[in-house]
């Protein structure tokens, strides 16, 4: 995987350039529940380059750790993916892989990293054992061979004395090196692709910026690409290539960082960015306050989503279609019916 | 043990220090706590008589001394005394240490493999797998197992080796429910996830990640339980239904005894007191098993 040049270049488009590393297309994730089908994402597509990093922000609910979720082929019952295809370039279509096919693949070809390290890490195990389980799985190795290759994981993300730490257990780590200890698992097997589901959200403010140094840091000298999924617009302005606003199992806007921190286009991004505290007491900020409640994602609003909370809300965002997710730059997506009104206002 | 005693750091420190953890051994940890080593102390000695039996000078204990029939405790020649044949009770309560623990540990092993299997079983898969398990769980539950036990006994006849699978059978249950409980937690946590999304498969997660982390749970209970056989057992014997003469376990010498209460009580008394604190032993230690396994309670 190292062959490839990291695409990362934040003010042009990597469109077109290089086939996308994973593409996702209308996926579809619905839940059954007593109240009927649950659509917790619905009608997302995407692609993620190589050597990008392709944030996905959001509030809780929107559908940002189901994304996630769906692509690992880790949705379990009652939920279920019903999207039309999950293309990982080299491995076709995830999901028509059989469950012992996906086994193979997740670990080795994608990983994840979870967002609680306190309780992702089997407590009973050492954190060598955890880490040298995902080579034994996918690359056959022995124990010893694996240990090893373990304590120069640990060293990698940043372990101190990591001869000492393997033969630790979670418990006696803080929660920060617990972190380190699942970046160490994720990466293990080298994947190709890295899906980061809010990796920095239960840790201290001082330890978010180590983890995002370090996973900086590794997916620059690696080339790694990264699904980076998190609610701190500031943590994704650092990281991200790109940027997807996900609202209610729907992406509503799209778009390369530069571009999407100078002109968001969708009401909800502009809100959210509004709400980004300004490090410069001479810029007022114009704050806009949404209103209204978020729809339960049981029971939808007709039209779109965004309506009983939108600003400019007209009586078109009331109608029968929900507004489609259009094109108004190049690789700029954005899902309103009144971006022309919106913004010829400002 | 000569290690430094640094006190117990409950919270979680100085990740920086880079001081290797002081590696205690299991005897180590389950000695911080007494009443541990009390029960640690109590199974050593039940066990004690049940292996040193036949290298002890031991009088025969199916010898039958009528010269010696209810002699006190104390009295020359026979420390703990006789039973109502005269036979010498010392000797008797170290040889029949053997029955009554092999039976229970053996009934509760079985019990232990079953339950544990059902138990990850029907917590994992859930689904009708689940409803079958566990319906045949409130079955055996419902099961007064002294009734099973006798009706068994009542086809195969008398005996400990009728009367313990019933008892056994109506042990699974227990270890049942509980692992099915600690399986229906464990396989939705975090860990559990970030394994499946490492790639592990069903098996892996289900006899590694999930027993495993019931392994602390599962000792406490097989503890416990060994206790109850134990009772059990005696129980069955007290009855007439358990071991046959002229071999006896525990129970028949407590049944035995009974009769004669009025007179020199020892020969009730001991049998009783002997399982009073095998069982107490096997309680205590199952605490102390618990505290001293769980990785969380190590110093750090």
């Amino acid at each position: 995987m190292s062959d490839q040049s990291p695409g990362k270049n934040p003010t042009t488009l990597p469109i077109t350039a290089q086939e996308p590393l994973l593409e996702v297309r209308n996926l579809r994730t619905e839940f059954d529940t007593h109240g009927g089908v649950l659509h917790a994402v619905d009608d997302v597509s995407f692609s993620v380059n190589p050597g990008e990093v392709l944030g996905v922000v959001g509030e809780s609910g929107s559908g940002k750790s189901v994304t996630a979720l769906s692509i690992m082929g880790l949705i379990a019952r009652p939920g279920r993916v019903a999207g039309d295809q999950i293309v990982l370039a080299g491995h076709g279509d995830l999901t028509t892989k059989t469950a012992a096919e996906m086994r193979k693949t997740r670990g080795d070809v994608i990983s994840m990293i979870f967002q609680q390290p306190m309780t992702s890490l089997n407590p009973v195990f050492r954190i060598g054992w955890q880490i040298a389980e995902a080579l034994q799985l996918h690359r056959n190795m022995t124990r010893t061979e694996a240990t090893a290759q373990a304590v120069e994981l640990l060293a990698r993300v940043g372990i101190a004395s990591p001869r000492q730490r393997v033969r630790e257990f979670p418990h006696q780590l803080s929660g920060g090196m617990r972190q380190r200890v699942m970046i160490a698992m994720a990466m293990a097997c080298a994947p190709q692709l890295l899906l980061a589901d809010e990796p920095t959200t239960a840790l201290d403010v001082s330890i978010q910026a180590q983890i995002i140094n370090l996973l900086e840091e590794l997916q620059k000298r690696l080339g790694l690409t990264f699904l980076f999924i998190s609610h701190d617009l500031s943590v994704v302005r650092h990281i991200a290539d790109r940027v997807a606003v996900m609202y209610l199992g729907q992406i509503v806007e799209l778009a390369d960082n530069a571009r999407f921190y100078a002109h968001p286009m969708h009401p909800y991004s502009m809100a959210l960015l509004s709400a980004l505290p300004v490090p410069d007491p001479h810029v007022a900020r114009n704050r806009i306050i949404l209103k209204g409640d978020l729809p339960s994602p049981a029971n939808l609003p007709q039209g779109c989503r965004f309506q009983s909370r939108c600003p400019y809300v007209t009586a078109k965002c009331g109608q029968a279609s929900e507004p489609p997710l259009e094109e108004v730059a190049p690789g700029h997506q954005v899902r309103c019916w009144n971006l022309a009104d919106i913004h010829a206002k400002s | 043990m000569s290690k430094p005693t640094t006190e117990m750091a409950a919270t979680e420190t100085s990740p920086s220090e880079v001081v290797p953890p002081l590696r205690q051994s299991l005897i180590a940890r389950l000695a911080r706590n007494r009443l541990s080593l009390v029960g640690a102390f109590l199974v050593a000695v039940a066990g004690f008589m049940a292996l040193s039996a036949p290298f002890l000078p031991l009088a025969d204990p199916n010898a039958v001394n009528t010269a010696d029939r209810l002699a006190d405790i104390g009295s020359p020649g026979h420390l703990l005394g006789a039973d109502e044949l005269g036979r010498y009770i010392l000797s008797r309560l170290f040889w029949r240490a053997r029955i009554t623990l092999a039976v229970s540990l053996a009934a509760t092993a079985i019990a232990m493999t079953v339950g544990t299997i059902m138990g990850l079983v029907s917590g994992y898969l859930l689904g009708w797998a689940d409803t079958v398990i566990s319906r045949v769980v409130d079955v055996l539950m419902a099961f007064p197992f002294f009734l099973l036990a006798l009706s068994e006994i009542a086809i195969l006849g008398p005996g400990l080796l009728n009367g313990m699978p019933a008892v056994a059978l109506v042990n699974v249950p227990f270890f049942a429910r509980i692992v099915r409980g600690t399986t229906l937690t464990l396989r939705e946590s975090d860990f559990v996830l970030a394994a499946r999304g490492m790639g592990a498969g069903h098996s892996r997660i289900l006899f590694r990640h999930i027993l495993l982390n019931s392994v602390s749970t599962l000792i406490i209970a097989t503890t416990l339980n060994i206790g109850w056989m134990i009772t059990a057992a005696a129980a069955l014997s007290l009855l007439g239904l358990g071991v046959q003469p002229p071999t006896s376990d525990w129970g028949t010498m407590l049944a035995s005894g009974r009769q004669y209460l009025s007179a020199p009580p020892h020969t009730s008394l001991l049998p009783g007191l002997v399982i009073f604190f095998t069982v107490l032993g096997f309680n205590l230690l199952g605490d102390g098993l618990r505290d001293a396994l769980d990785p969380r309670m190590r110093e750090v």
